[in-house]
């Protein structure tokens, strides 16, 4: 991997658990502050939804964690990590339709299991980490820079 | 063909109350996209100035019309906002209209007029044997 560029911004949101009507809301400060830095659109858009997909699984399915975001000259990051269950088969959450969702979550909209597949497709990598009754770590990286 | 329509022909020919984005009644709609459950809105919808047409008053509706740059949120069957959804609307600039008219109407008469549907264009994973 090529060296990376110096950091441009660096900002840590807190999620808190048990927060319903505030999820969602950091990936519209999110799409503020990469509009603000001037990232291209793409990206912000994509990075918009691979933040509020990230978002709601936390608010969904752990005891809260935190969103870091990252901006360097090549590239856009988005870190998720939260304290919970952990995710027992990460490649089963990886499909396209398999969700645990609660029904209160179902009720408003959530649950179809897209969320992952989403921010697959929507971020040039994703990695995911995850600790049984530890806690679940994601990477969402967009590069920059590619017309 | 498709056409775009402003927000302003969105609200005449649906009937609509504007309850919130009067500042963009000239705005363009590129296309519209109807659902409640949005997990799929989040999947299909790819471009700015999209109209969701929904029966959701889930406050995360608008919270993804941030996020997705919607062109507008139109409420079906009289489903009505709270004062509190509107505020928070007019300050982050997402118009709300609100209709009479069923789903199945609402889509049938904004289909008629040529307002095309929002469709996810492919992403390189889609096909990886014939990305290029
Ligand atoms: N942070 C997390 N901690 C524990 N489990 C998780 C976490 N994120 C996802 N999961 C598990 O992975 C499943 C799939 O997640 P995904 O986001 O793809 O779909 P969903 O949240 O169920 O539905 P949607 O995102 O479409 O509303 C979830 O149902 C849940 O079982
Ligand atoms: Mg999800």
């Amino acid at each position: 991997m090529p060296p990376k560029e110096k950091l441009l911004h660096r900002r840590v949101f807190i999620l808190l658990p048990g927060n319903l009507e505030q999820a969602g809301s950091v990936s519209g400060d999110v799409r503020r502050e990469l509009v603000a830095l001037g990232v291209e659109q793409d990206i912000v858009r994509r990075a918009g939804v691979v933040c509020f997909e990230g978002e709601m699984n936390i608010a969904m399915y752990s005891e809260g964690g935190r969103i870091i975001l990252l901006v360097a000259d090549d590239r856009v990051e988005l870190l998720f990590s939260d304290r919970g269950p952990g995710i027992p088969d990460i490649e089963l959450a990886r499909t396209p339709g398999y969700s645990t969702a609660p029904d209160w979550a179902r009720e408003l909209g959530f649950g179809a299991g897209m969320g992952i597949p989403n921010m697959e497709h929507q971020s040039d990598r994703l990695e995911i980490r995850s600790r049984l009754e530890g806690g679940t770590v994601i990477r969402a990286v967009f590069r920059r820079g590619r017309g | 063909m498709t056409t775009k329509l402003k927000l302003g022909d969105v609200a005449r020919l649906t009937n609509a109350e504007l309850l919130a984005g009067e500042e963009a009644l000239d705005f363009e709609i590129t296309q519209a996209c109807a659902a409640d459950l949005l997990s799929d809105v989040l999947a299909l919808v790819q471009d700015e100035g999209v109209l969701l047409v929904t029966g959701s008053l889930a406050p995360q509706v608008l919270r993804v019309a941030e996020v997705l740059g919607l062109g507008g949120l139109l409420f079906v069957r009289g489903k009505r906002p709270t004062e509190a959804m509107c505020a928070y609307a007019r300050q982050a600039s997402v118009p709300l209209l609100v209709t009479e008219l069923s789903m199945f109407e609402t889509c049938g008469a904004l289909y008629c007029e040529g307002l095309g549907g929002a469709r996810r264009k492919r992403f390189p994973k889609d096909y990886p044997d014939d990305a290029s």
